[in-house]
């Protein structure tokens, strides 16, 4: 049994439309993460090592809503959140409402291993964050022209979004337009999963949330349980309409339908996705039991292969195996 | 089957010197919430309606640590947290950080009902609540002489390990309270705990189940530390077959996703509320210290826990009513 690794970076509306020096620079950077996920798991590094590691990456690329490139609030600022989850312990640690700290998953990590909590937000989170001496930047380091267009898009159509790339417009796709309520895409977020040789798993997710969110809002990524979850069954982490997530305790389900209803990592996955509403989830996750698929990403339509580029409107998810 | 029930927490983990009057005291709150509770299922009050009520009373009563007289941060000010779910579509609503709400279960529905997110915290929570015209007040108003008291023991006895599970070395200048108990829960002497979160469950004439939780959160906590109470699926959970309220060690609780366990095995397993409520305690919870109460929707109730006590009451339709502490 060896390891298995897989990753999203949702970035936003992807129609097939999607002019090439819009989603190349995308792959490329996902490709890139997964090499470096790739690495850590060659070089025998524990997967909470590596989810960490990945979700840093996937958080300093610009082009995905999490760290830098994190979407923005409706008054213009960004406020970061993650969390992270080791299966084997099932200890985790989340933050929240982060204005500065340039690598929001790795102060989950140390809320997890030098406090006594799990969640730490805010005003709280960010003075952690300066005891700890983590990287920290100005608030403008975070934000981008794309992120601040989108915002204004988004306030003139008095809209609260999840992230999208193009403006609201009609779709030529009709189809694809249909799936999307309000032209609204359904991404925002960046995860890893990924389990050892030896069954050891871990998650972890990052995000800058909806845009034109309230200031304050919270969403399913720091949320154990909704947008991330490891056990010793399964990691999972999931992007979508965090209202939806928190609801459907999604990250949760997929581990307890494996437990409790015996089904496999990807009946388990498309069983919980489907009790989502359509275009309102997605999750990749990884499991310890010797099954195949020990990777599944769904909606399925998104993977990136390394022959074959199939690209549709999910997140970009990505995943290798050994 | 069928028929309304209802329940209420205030807290799970109680130190077994606690004065008996303190008992009593305790006692006859869970009773004046509870007839609360029934008088409003009996008018027919949905549960999503009943849940709201009878928190709002337990946040007001400086006892339990919720509203008034919640536990107290590092920097002896208080941050509130709260999170409402309501069964039928599991809708849910959440708060966390706030500092000058009366009422945080109220303003976690307003965040459920008025606002298109499910969870704000700190001050865009704060900026809600102004914005929604709830009651607020002055952070001191929510502050206890008891409470300040504690705080001060807790610091003494400086005990919030990082691994709770190792006992420690009583250090030298903790209160005295602290050295007669041995029992810890989240690293603190039990005297000085204060587990009492609130919370209330309840399923109403229809099958609807509710739940709701309420906290000021753990004594010396680090400001901006938020704990299970408002995390949906941890502390608190509803959908069409139950509503889930739980309290106890904050970090056991949000590993465990306690709530959502308690319906998912109902829901995965078939299991009955009082099979899922003994099941979910006893192997769910490892070395964690906490407890649930949980309903329903057919007129059931149930609670459980694995600590030393938890105060609690409940009652049924069918004129079944108990309140206890052990």
């Amino acid at each position: 049994m060896g390891w298995a690794i897989a990753l999203h970076g949702g970035a936003g509306d992807i129609p097939l439309s999607l002019p090439p020096e819009l989603r190349l620079p995308r792959e490329a950077s996902l490709r890139h993460c997964l090499d470096v996920g790739i690495a850590a798991l060659k070089a025998h590094k524990h997967p909470l090592d590596v989810v960490e590691l990945v979700v840093r990456e996937l958080e300093n690329h610009p082009h995905f809503n999490a760290g830098k490139g994190s979407v923005l609030t409706s008054s213009g600022t960004v406020e970061m959140e993650a969390s992270i989850m080791d299966g084997q312990t099932k200890r985790c640690g989340a933050v929240s409402g982060l204005s500065t700290v340039v690598n929001a998953v790795s102060l989950a990590r140390l809320v997890m291993e030098k406090t006594p909590h799990i969640y730490l937000g805010f005003h709280g989170a960010e003075a952690f964050a300066r005891e700890q001496g983590v990287e920290t930047a100005d608030p403008s380091y975070f934000v981008t022209p794309e992120n601040i267009e989108r915002l204004k898009q988004a306030q003139e159509a008095n809209r609260v979004q999840i992230d999208y790339t193009q403006p609201i417009k009609k779709e030529p796709n009709v189809a694809a337009a249909a799936r999307i309520p309000n032209g609204d895409s359904q991404i925002g977020t960046v995860g890893c999963v990924a389990v050892d040789s030896e069954g050891n798993l871990a998650s972890a997710t990052s995000t800058g949330g909806l845009v034109n969110k309230m200031a304050g809002r919270i969403g399913d990524s720091p949320i154990i349980g909704a947008g991330t979850y490891a056990n010793h069954i399964c990691a999972v982490s999931a992007t979508g309409k965090g209202e939806a997530m928190i609801r459907g305790t999604v990250a949760r389900d997929v581990a307890a339908v494996m437990e409790f209803k015996g089904l496999s990592l990807k009946e388990a996955a498309a069983y919980v996705i489907g009790q989502v509403p359509p275009g309102n989830a997605g999750l990749v996750a990884v499991s310890s039991t010797g099954e195949t698929p020990r990777c599944t990403i769904l909606p399925e339509c998104f993977v990136l292969l390394p022959v074959k580029m199939d690209i549709q409107r999910f997140p970009y998810g990505i995943f290798q195996l050994k | 089957m069928g028929g309304w029930a209802i329940a209420v927490h205030g807290g799970a983990g109680v130190d077994p010197n606690l004065p008996k009057e303190r008992q009593e005291e305790a006692k006859r709150l869970l009773t004046r919430c509870l007839d609360i509770g029934i008088s409003a299922l009996r008018s027919n009050l949905p549960a999503i309606d009943v849940v709201e009520l009878v928190v709002r009373e337990l946040e007001t009563d400086p006892l339990f640590n919720s509203g008034r007289g919640s536990a107290l941060t590092e920097n002896g000010t208080v941050e509130m947290e709260a999170s409402i779910m309501d069964g039928p579509k599991r809708r849910c609503g959440a708060v966390s950080g706030l500092s000058t709400v009366k009422n945080p279960v109220s303003l976690a529905r307003l965040v459920m009902e008025k606002s298109p997110h499910s969870y704000l915290a700190f001050s865009g929570a704060e900026e809600f609540a102004k914005k929604q015209g709830v009651e607020l007040v002055d952070n001191e108003y929510f502050i206890t002489e008891d409470n300040v008291g504690m705080l001060k023991l807790a610091k003494e006895a400086n005990s919030i390990l990082f691994d709770y599970r190792i006992p420690t070395i009583a250090t030298c200048g903790a209160g005295a309270a602290a050295m007669d108990s041995p029992l810890q829960m989240n690293g603190l002497p039990i005297s000085v705990y204060a587990p009492e979160t609130v919370g209330c469950v309840v399923v109403d004439k229809e099958g609807r189940c509710a739940a709701a939780t309420s906290t000021g959160g753990l004594m010396n906590k680090m400001t901006g530390r938020i704990g299970d109470s408002p995390l949906i699926g941890s502390g608190t959970y509803a959908c069409e077959l139950c509503g889930v309220s739980c309290t106890g060690e904050g970090e056991a609780i949000i590993r465990s996703t306690l709530a959502r366990e308690v319906a998912a095995v109902m829901e995965y397993k078939g299991l009955s509320l009082h099979e899922a409520v003994d099941f979910v305690i006893k192997n769910r919870l490892d070395e964690g210290k906490a407890g649930l109460i949980a309903v329903s929707k057919n007129g059931e109730v149930a609670c459980g826990f694995n600590t030393t006590g938890m105060f609690r009451g409940c009652a049924t339709e069918d004129g079944f009513m108990e309140v206890g502490v052990w």
